[in-house]
Order: structure tokens, then C-alpha cells, then sequence
């Protein structure tokens, strides 16, 4: 039933297409970090019509805000942070070409039907998992907003980053999935 | 009662003579009680604070202490689900790699909630308490490399330190000072919640609302999480006694057998939700509910539920 699959980004049509909700995946390639204050700056920038740091097009967003890197290392923690905070950007930036994004945790209706809409995907890190997403990334080079600290865009090479696909391109989500094995709560009337 | 001569709701009617016989009396008995006090305290520079607090910070962001490492083991070997094993396995790795790699769990490493239990008899000498515990905050997070997350609440500009921390104080007997630093990631603390409810509500209410919150979470508390339940009080006794059952060595029963009971009946009933590692379905969904409770007023209910993400940080040291 689960499969574990190769991915690389930037990503392709057609291997976007073959994503399934469910599968496991170990990602490769690059990854731009964007948490809240650089969607909100990203976002102004569009809505300003100015260009942004970085093309987004078939890219891949990690929602994280690093732990700063120790010396000697290429960068510090690098777990996912909720991604429900990023939904009201998430439209906006799949219209610029945004094709996948890595966070945790459920996502909104909205952003699972742009997803569709899209062709993107939505995949989840094991959030607290930070050391060991850490050993994942081979290369960190910060590119925008370093006022920001640890919520400065930086622009990471990764090998091997072990993923759960959640929402597909068909717009199949496993947490959707998870609420309905939750049905324990409702069937004792709870709202 | 001002007109009438050495008339206090304190001393009684005192003739005015007795009191000017005696008047150096009080002066005296403050000099010897002070003088004889202030040899026999304890005293402890406020330095010490300062060192323990960025240690703790450290050790705290880099290893779970083992009561929460044998409540994960436990949880992998409950598991059944293929994706809650597969998190469940990354969670106990991860723990390796953080002590081995020297880096912080988790990269939320928090804003620093610290306990502090004063014993009455010690005397804090060397400068402000408060400002010690910031000050090892400060050089915690710097040294170690650990993140900082703290900022103005609405001007959003971070202090860059990770100070202030979160400091809750108590007096009690004695006269040692502990200290228990437990930094606290916002994914959890988010999605925690109080609400006042009625004495009609009861029991039932209360487990009610605490299996809402837990459900309501989902997965964006990064389950499986530890609950902590404060029941009566106030509205902030309330929300600290629910940060308060978090620091308890986690997985230790109440030693109110009703609350135990209590605490027993909810994880069952929480982890029967489905809800999962991460919230992508499974059997844990916790791995411990630990409440505390407090008289409360005949009107009043009050419930707060602090969740806990997996990754639950608290260290101790008595000085």
C-alpha cells in the first residue's frame, strides 16, 4: 500500500502528475525556506507588482525557520513549522508556478482546492524531527531578507529529505483521511 | 477609633505611658531578629542563577530528559499505523542525532518558561533575580546556538536574545532555590486553550472540552503530544496549573486517585480518536495527561489545557 519514491526538484509535470496522497518520498534537490514574515513580504511584493527574490516557478517552499548554524555546520535544526499559518499566501504564490510545498500539519480548503487547480502537491516533515532533516541538507545560502533572521529566505540543497505526501495534484488530502478516522469524538456528539 | 489614646485594631487600648516606657522595644527586637537572621541565611549570588539557567537552556533544547525518551519507545512499540511508524521512528532518531550533532531537537527551541522555587530562608545576594534568569537565557540561546523566537507582541520586532523569559516564582519552605527551565514551542502552545465553564457541566464538561482541544489540534500540535490539564482556581491559576502538570516527570500518575482515575480515562479516550502522529492517524495521539486541580469558587469551572508537542523540554537544577 505505501510506496517510497524518489523525488527531485525543481519538479517536472510529469513527475508531479505520479504523486499520490500517501506516498513516502525522499526529496532531493532544491528547497527555498519561506515561513510567515517572508510569505508576507513575498506576497506584497506580487500584490506591489515588483518581481520577487527568486522565481518561483516549479519550485519547492519549506516552511521553516532554521536554529542559527553552529560552526562547522552547513546549517542548524531544520523541522517543519505549521503550515495552516502560510494559507492565505499559498494561492497567490501557486499562481506564480509554486508547485510544491513542505510543512506540517492540516491545510485549508482553500488552499487544497488551489493545489488542484495547480497540479502542485502538498508534503509534510515530521515536525520536532529538526536534527535529522538537518543531516538532509547539503548546501545553505541565505538570499533574501536577512533582517528577518531566522525567517530570512534561504535557498538549501537537500539529499534524501524524508517526506509524506498529504495533498496531491487530485487534491486527495490525508488529513482529510485522518479526521474521518477520528470518528470516535463525533459519534459522542462532540462539535 | 484615631481620637482615642494608643487605641490600634492591632494592639488594643494601650495607656500612653506603656507605650512610651516600651517605645524603643520594637527597634530592638528588629535589630536582634535581623542581625541573627541575616548571619543564619543562606545566601547565594545571584550568579549562580545566571550559569544554571543557560545550562539548563542547553541541555534542555539538546536532550529530552528520560522520562519523556521512555514515553516515545513506548509509543513506537503501540503504533501500528505505517505512517505513525515511520514518524515515530524519525522522532527516536532524530533524539540520537541532536545529542550526537550537538544541536537543538527541535529548531523551535521556544520561549523559556522558568519555574523558580525560592525557599523562604535563602538570601539572594549579587544583583536582581529576574535579570539573572534573563541574563542566562540570553547566554543559553547565544552559545548554544539555539533559536530565537521572542519578540514585541505587536510590533513583531524580535529582541534577538530570546529574552524575556517566562518567569513564574514561589516561595516556599527552606532554603534552596529551585529552578526548572522548560522552553515551550508555539505549534502546541497555539493550540491550547481555557474556557470557563459552568458547575453544571461538570466532569463530563470538562473531559469534554479537553477532548475537543486535543481534537480541534489536530495535527498542528505535533502530536503525539502530552496534555496538561489545570481544573479550578481562577482564570490564570487555572492556565498555570495546566503548565504546571507539564512539568511533572511525564507519565507520572496524580496522586489524587480520583484525578489519576481522570488522567487515565482521558488518554484512553483521546488516543481512541485516530488523530495520530502528526495528525496522520494512528493509535498515539498522547502519550500522557497530567492534571492539576485547585479549589475553585461555587460559581465557577475553570479549565485550561496546555498541549505539549512530542518534543517536551524541561530540566532542573537546585542550587
Amino acid at each position: 500500500m505505501v510506496r517510497i519514491r524518489e523525488l527531485q526538484t525543481p519538479v517536472g509535470k510529469e513527475q508531479l502528475a505520479t504523486l499520490a496522497s500517501g506516498d513516502l518520498v525522499n526529496l532531493s534537490g532544491v528547497l527555498y525556506t519561506a515561513r510567515d514574515a517572508a510569505h508576507q513580504r513575498l506576497v506584497a511584493r506580487l500584490e506591489a507588482g515588483e518581481p520577487l527574490p527568486f522565481a518561483l516557478e516549479n519550485q519547492a517552499l519549506f516552511y521553516v525557520g532554521p536554529s542559527p548554524t553552529p560552526p562547522g555546520k552547513i546549517i542548524g535544526s531544520c523541522g517543519p513549522t505549521t503550515s495552516s499559518r502560510m494559507d492565505p499566501y499559498t494561492p497567490l504564490l501557486l499562481e506564480q508556478g509554486l508547485k510544491i510545498m513542505i510543512g506540517k500539519g492540516p491545510r485549508s480548503q482553500e488552499v487544497v482546492q488551489a493545489i488542484q487547480r495547480h497540479q502542485a502537491a502538498y508534503l509534510v516533515a515530521t515536525g520536532g524531527a529538526a536534527a535529522l532533516l538537518a543531516q538532509c541538507v547539503k548546501k545553505a545560502e541565505l538570499i533574501a531578507y536577512p533582517d528577518l533572521g531566522p525567517e530570512a529566505i534561504y535557498r538549501l540543497e537537500v539529499e534524501k529529505m524524508p517526506l509524506i505526501v498529504a495533498i496531491d495534484p487530485d487534491g486527495r488530502n490525508l488529513f482529510a483521511r485522518g479526521a474521518k478516522e477520528g470518528a470516535p469524538l463525533e459519534q459522542e456528539g462532540m462539535e | 477609633m484615631g481620637n482615642r489614646t494608643g487605641s490600634s485594631p492591632v494592639l488594643g487600648t494601650i495607656k500612653k505611658d506603656t507605650l512610651q516606657k516600651y517605645r524603643w522595644y520594637p527597634a530592638v527586637f528588629c535589630f536582634l531578629v535581623l542581625d541573627h537572621g541575616g548571619m543564619g541565611l543562606r545566601k547565594l549570588n545571584v550568579d549562580l542563577v545566571t550559569a544554571t539557567v543557560a545550562q539548563l537552556c542547553v541541555e534542555a533544547c539538546r536532550e529530552l530528559s528520560a522520562d519523556v525518551r521512555a514515553l516515545l519507545e513506548q509509543a513506537r512499540n503501540e503504533e501500528e499505523s505505517a505512517f505513525g511508524c515511520f514518524i515515530l521512528d524519525q522522532v527516536l532518531e532524530n533524539l540520537e542525532v541532536a545529542a550526537r550533532e550537538q544541536l537543538p531537537i527541535c529548531q523551535d527551541t521556544g520561549i523559556c518558561v522558568v519555574f523558580l522555587e525560592i525557599g523562604q530562608d535563602l538570601h539572594l545576594t549579587g544583583g536582581d533575580l529576574e535579570a539573572a534568569v534573563n541574563a542566562g537565557v540570553r547566554r543559553g540561546y547565544q552559545e548554544g546556538y539555539l533559536r530565537k523566537s521572542v519578540l514585541s507582541p505587536l510590533t513583531r520586532i524580535n529582541t534577538f536574545d530570546n529574552t524575556p523569559a517566562v518567569i513564574h516564582t514561589r516561595m516556599v519552605p527552606g532554603d534552596r532555590l529551585k529552578i526548572t527551565v522548560a522552553p515551550k514551542g508555539a505549534g502546541s502552545e497555539n493550540m491550547s486553550r481555557l474556557k470557563m465553564l459552568k458547575p453544571a457541566d461538570g466532569i463530563e464538561g470538562v473531559k469534554r472540552f479537553v477532548l475537543e482541544t486535543v481534537a480541534a489540534a489536530g495535527g498542528c500540535a505535533c502530536p503525539p503530544v502530552i496534555v496538561g490539564v489545570g481544573i479550578g482556581g481562577t482564570m490564570e491559576k487555572a492556565a498555570l496549573l495546566a503548565k504546571t502538570a507539564l512539568i511533572r516527570p511525564a507519565g507520572t500518575a496524580s496522586s489524587d486517585p480520583t484525578v489519576a482515575e481522570l488522567e487515565k480515562e482521558l488518554l484512553a479516550l483521546i488516543n481512541q480518536t485516530g488523530i495520530g502522529p502528526q495528525g496522520l492517524g494512528g493509535k498515539v495521539t498522547a502519550l500522557a495527561v497530567q492534571i492539576e486541580t485547585y479549589p475553585t469558587h461555587i460559581a465557577a469551572l475553570p479549565v485550561a489545557v496546555n498541549l505539549q508537542c512530542h518534543v517536551a523540554r524541561h530540566r532542573s537544577a537546585i542550587l
